[in-house]
């Protein structure tokens, strides 16, 4: 699991306090209404510990690293 | 044209019972091992909305290990254009239970789900009655479930989740249903109408099924046809058909016309030139870039604003977001708002282009598909009616309606 890995967002728990776009503004930026907007596709691997910093500094605990297996988004 | 699921009485003699659906069809195949090869060469798709291969759903299902199986017949019917699930379960429920046990055999589930829409009074009366027409041996493991009156209430996630919680609101996924769902088990959740065909093909065979098809095009299809024809009606169409011929079909056109709305709510606006010659065909319109969606096609009469209308779909849409998640509560709220001025001829300066660059951020935004159902349309009726969002917004004029421009 270590080679390719997005990162994922569930909808449902994010209430938009912005703290992922500030903490890895490579692959986030935020909506017009403070919901993030995730940069499709694998993380480089020079960025991939500024998102894990972002996974575990998510408030409500929506954000995610999984691996990127083949296809599924 | 051909019929097969509304084949038999007419709808105006009501539902057809028990008795009469053996009569007409013969008894419920037994179980086969068969029929999912079947229903793959059959290239059965769900009839739901988003159109999906129904052998590839089905194989998912059985392969799982966690749990055996459920199937849930959704007819939640949530799209206010759409009419074929609540009429096809009023005249011909024993189709949709036939179809949904042929899928519990199929996937190894011990239990039916029937989900249906609450304010549609004649299908839930007539599936009840025809509960109680089953043998008891089938009756046992059938189990009737009212829908709440809500667009989103038929979303696959929405419904397993009021199954099991009493809620009918979607759910992030993963998981999906088809690994955990009801109880947390495997389910299959498929559209009445896909199932009411899965109880044919069974009976008569994919060769049969495809020949019912127009040109390569597979099989028939329930279409609701509203709008600009003498009144909205539910045809059964050979798929692959001309739109302009469903169009006849259902009376002729009553007024000119420059659009049509196809695939319902979360369908999108085609211009007239193009429509009339589509092919009404799943896969052909997939890759022409449109999509049949619940079946919806819905002609614009020359006396209504495309403008307005579509402002009128988004500001329901934005109404009925579940508001589980904020680019879908926010961004279509925002959107409503920005569409509603553009349409009340009270557009504020960036209105339009907001709503333009609003439309390109929401697909794949939520749990569920409501936001890019919603995109997709908004997007359509942005460049199909171009013009005239240009003359609404910018000149506060309507070529169409006669509303008067607001005062300030």
């Amino acid at each position: 699991m270590s080679d390719r890995v997005a990162l994922a967002i569930d909808r449902i728990k994010c209430d938009g306090h912005g703290v992922c776009a500030d903490l890895v503004p490579e692959l986030i930026e935020l909506d017009d209404w403070g919901y993030p907007i995730i940069r499709a596709g694998a993380i480089p691997p020079s960025v991939v510990g500024h998102a894990r910093r972002a996974v575990s500094g998510c408030p409500t605990l929506a954000l995610r690293l999984q691996a990127l297996v083949n296809s599924r988004r | 044209m051909s019929l097969a699921l509304l084949a038999g009485k007419p709808a105006a003699q009501g539902m057809e019972h028990l008795a009469e659906h053996r009569q007409r069809l013969g008894a419920l195949p037994p179980p086969s091992s068969a029929l999912i090869d079947a229903l793959e060469r059959s290239a059965l798709r769900g009839k739901g909305g988003a159109g999906f291969p129904v052998a590839t759903k089905w194989r998912s299902v059985a392969s799982q290990r966690a749990g055996t199986p459920v199937v849930l017949a959704n007819g939640g019917e949530g799209e206010p254009l759409s009419q074929k699930d609540r009429m096809l379960m009023e005249q011909r429920p024993h189709l949709v239970i036939d179809g949904a046990l042929l899928g519990a055999d199929a996937v190894g589930a011990d239990e039916v789900i029937l989900y249906i829409g609450a304010d549609h009074a004649g299908a839930v009366q007539a599936m009840h009655r025809a509960v109680g027409e089953r043998p008891a041996s089938e009756r046992g493991r059938l189990r009737l479930v009212s829908a709440p009156v809500r667009y989103v209430s038929g979303e696959e996630t929405a419904a397993v989740h009021f199954v099991n919680e009493g809620i009918a609101l979607p759910t992030s996924i993963p998981p999906r249903p088809f690994e955990r769902g009801v109880d947390g088990r495997p389910t299959l959740v498929q559209n009445v109408e896909t199932l009411a065909h899965v109880a044919l093909i069974a009976r008569f065979g994919d060769e049969w099924f495809r020949s019912l098809g127009d040109g390569t095009a597979s099989g028939t299809t329930l279409v609701t046809v509203g709008g600009a024809v003498p009144q909205s009606v539910l045809i059964e169409i050979p798929q692959g058909i001309a739109l302009a011929d469903a169009v006849n079909a259902a009376g002729g056109l009553t007024s000119d016309s420059d659009a049509v709305l196809l695939g319902g709510y979360f369908g999108g606006w085609v211009d007239s030139g193009t429509a009339w010659g589509l092919a009404l065909d799943a896969d052909t319109l997939r890759q022409s870039g449109h999509s049949l969606g619940c079946g919806v096609i819905a002609v614009l009469p020359s006396t209504r604003c495309g403008v307005i209308e579509t402002a009128r779909i988004v500001s329901y849409l934005a109404h009925e977001s579940a508001r589980q998640c904020g680019p879908c509560t926010f961004g279509l709220r925002a959107i409503s708002a920005a569409t509603g001025r553009i349409a009340g001829l009270a557009a504020t300066a960036g209105d339009l282009e907001h709503v333009q660059r609003w439309a390109g951020l929401l697909a794949g935004r939520g749990a569920c598909r409501h936001p890019d159902g919603a995109a997709g349309l908004l997007a359509s009726a942005l460049r199909v009616f171009a013009g005239e969002f240009m003359l609404h917004a910018d000149e506060r004029r309507c070529s169409v309606a006669r509303i008067a421009a607001a005062a300030s």
